[in-house]
């Protein structure tokens, strides 16, 4: 440890790809290695230093602690965005700034949520879950009776499968990270075991799928197959370690990690198990795909390796050249993250970014990658590796198998298609500015 | 030890097998209890209820109950969410076409299952099974997929062919 410390001091300014990108040992804590990777010391910020002072806020009692606390009062442009903030009488989404936060938690108040028919407003004394169908015993469940259950606790991300879809646009639509990619989001859950509550009603080995209904206006029902049930399927109770918020399925919602957003059924109120997959209105056609050459997908379930990085990202503006961090999340329907590789040149090098742990399976991993910018033009790209050997798919090759629109996309809130997981580039301009670009 | 092995022992007699298989916390139920929740319909008309309806009386419910959102011939756009019911071009057109009745959906018992759950929008749940029936047999002649004068229960609605049935690949076939 002694030793390797000895080197990273003495090392000289170590590139690992073109554009200015740095080795992640940069950035093992010590102050020294960055600077003299650097090599420009304090001339990169440029001010010069002015003397301490003791401001107005330290100077007076301060405000009384309250019940529930709120982000402070400058924090207020943090929020999500709306897709029907008239309140239409429609379906209506709110996406995560991904640009503002970082982590690889989601504060519950950040987390995406899309309602289709609005939210229930559900009192949990009341609300029921059944289960039954091809079972031995239909059973009914309460909030209350399902709290005396041994719970089980886990991260897990869960993205709409319309997530990124305005990148699906055959030009680069000028949306930040939050506008492109605000249908994913990433907590700590906690719940029951589906296959708990399915082995306690007594599965009949038929029983092929579970038919999950939430109580919602639409009755939003979805298909599982019961090997993903017996695989690792909650119904969740907690989010972050308190109830679940009323957008994200309050009091209990069905948990399919890696899975389709959607399928992770919201204010769950009924679990059918059956023979065949009821072909509902969300499985057989909003989120299903047609692929270029008119062929269609189904059931496909699974949320497939993706990253993208959050800061800088567009909304930002590099203020001056030097050292930046490159930030973001990487998640993988399939398990683990393994590695995820950043280039600053539109994709001709690439350079391996650190991975910040622990690495959760189906879950946000953040990470870090050191650069100096030296103040030219950049493109920031991301791209990530699972566990099972799966690598995010590069711009070209997704859209030759996935397809892209044939005219630009003119409205950010539509779903030209579903599952886009290629990469995201952020194009940096001499004077700081990010967009979106292709590269 | 063995105290406890003996108490777990009577147990295990008392409560019989919910116990050995769980922590019996759920509540017996009836499938009758139910009843009134069970509305999922299977694709092959399975769980489709009693009742029976033509075109011609879904048309006097749809111009009551569903045309101010889906405007007239299910054309949409009467109100900002309601997408075409009818037409559509054929999926060779690109990744970003329109998807309605002909030119996607598989199975016609996704058109009653959904249209019994969740619509008219502001009064889910609110249709008898005559009227879906009728609302489902209107609809599927306004896409040419039934004859005029075919009356929709549950015998006949699962033989409707739907067009693009035999189109769709299953992706990740193990994960099923």
């Amino acid at each position: 440890m002694k030793k390797s410390n000895g080197n990273a001091r003495s090392r000289a300014p170590e590139s690992v790809a073109g554009n200015g990108l740095l080795h992640r040992r940069a950035l093992l804590g010590r102050g020294i290695a960055i600077a003299g990777a650097l090599g420009t010391g304090a001339a990169a910020t440029g001010a010069a230093a002015e003397a301490v002072k003791d401001e107005a806020w330290s100077l007076e009692f301060g405000g009384i602690t309250p019940v529930l606390q709120t982000p402070s009062p400058f924090e207020k442009p943090v929020t999500r965005t709306l897709s029907n903030p008239n309140g239409e009488f429609r379906n209506s989404h709110a996406r995560t700034p991904h640009h503002l936060l970082g982590g690889a938690i989601t504060p519950n108040s950040h987390h995406f949520s899309i309602n289709h028919a609005g939210i229930p407003n559900i009192d949990p004394a009341k609300h029921k879950l059944v289960v039954h169908g091809m079972v031995r015993q239909p059973l009914e469940f309460s909030l209350e009776s399902l709290s005396r259950y041994p719970l089980v606790t886990r991260m897990a991300f869960v993205e709409c499968a319309g997530n990124s879809a305005p990148m699906f646009s055959n030009e680069p639509v000028q949306l930040t990270a939050q506008g492109l990619h605000g249908l994913v989001s990433c907590s700590e859950w906690t719940g029951v075991r589906l296959s708990t509550l399915l082995d306690e009603a007594g599965i009949d080995p038929k029983g092929k799928w579970v038919v999950a209904e939430g109580a919602d206006a639409h009755f939003l029902d979805r298909s599982i197959p019961v090997k993903k049930a017996y695989d690792d399927a909650l119904v969740a109770i907690y989010q972050n370690g308190e109830r679940l918020m009323p957008g994200n399925g309050y009091p209990m919602r069905l948990l399919v990690p890696g899975y389709q957003g959607n399928m992770n059924v919201k204010f769950l109120r009924r679990l059918k198990v059956v023979d065949q997959p009821a072909m509902t209105f969300f499985e057989s056609k909003t989120y299903s795909q047609i692929l270029p050459g008119g062929r269609t997908w189904r059931f496909h379930f699974l949320m497939e390796v993706k990253s993208f990085i959050t800061s800088p990202s567009m909304g930002q503006t590099l203020k001056a050249p030097g050292y930046h961090a490159i930030s973001g999340v990487a998640y993988s329907g399939t398990g683990r993250i393994s590695k995820v590789m950043v280039s600053a040149d539109g994709g001709k090098s690439w350079g391996e970014a650190a991975l910040q742990g622990p690495v959760h399976e189906k879950a946000f991993t953040r990470f870090v990658m050191p650069w100096k910018w030296d103040g030219g033009p950049a493109v920031l790209q991301s791209r990530a590796w699972d566990e099972a050997g799966n690598a995010q798919p590069l711009r070209a090759d997704f859209v030759a198998e996935r397809g892209q629109t044939k005219e630009p996309i003119t409205n950010p809130l539509a779903f030209p298609n579903q599952h886009y997981n290629s990469l995201t580039s952020w194009g940096i301009g001499a004077n700081g500015e990010i967009k979106h670009v292709y590269a | 030890m063995s105290t406890l092995k003996a108490l777990g022992f009577l147990l295990s007699i008392a409560a019989g097998p919910a116990l050995a298989q769980g922590a019996g916390l759920g509540k017996p139920l009836t499938e009758a209890d139910i009843k009134a929740w069970d509305i999922a319909v299977l694709p092959d008309g399975s769980n489709l209820p009693p009742g029976s309806g033509t075109a011609a009386q879904g048309a006097k419910i749809y111009a009551e109950k569903c045309l101010a959102c889906h405007a007239e011939g299910g054309k949409g756009g009467g109100s900002p969410g309601a997408t075409p019911l009818v037409g559509g071009a054929p999926l060779t057109n690109g990744i970003e076409t329109a998807k309605t009745i002909a030119n996607y959906y598989a199975y016609s018992t996704t058109l009653f299952d959904y249209i019994r759950r969740a619509m008219p929008f502001n009064m889910p749940r609110s249709l008898s099974d005559n009227e879906v029936y009728a609302l489902t047999a209107y609809l599927l002649v306004l896409n040419k997929l039934a004859g005029e004068n075919d009356v929709m229960d549950a015998k006949n609605l699962p033989l409707v062919k739907m067009p693009n049935r035999d189109n769709f690949i299953i992706p990740y076939p193990d994960r099923i």
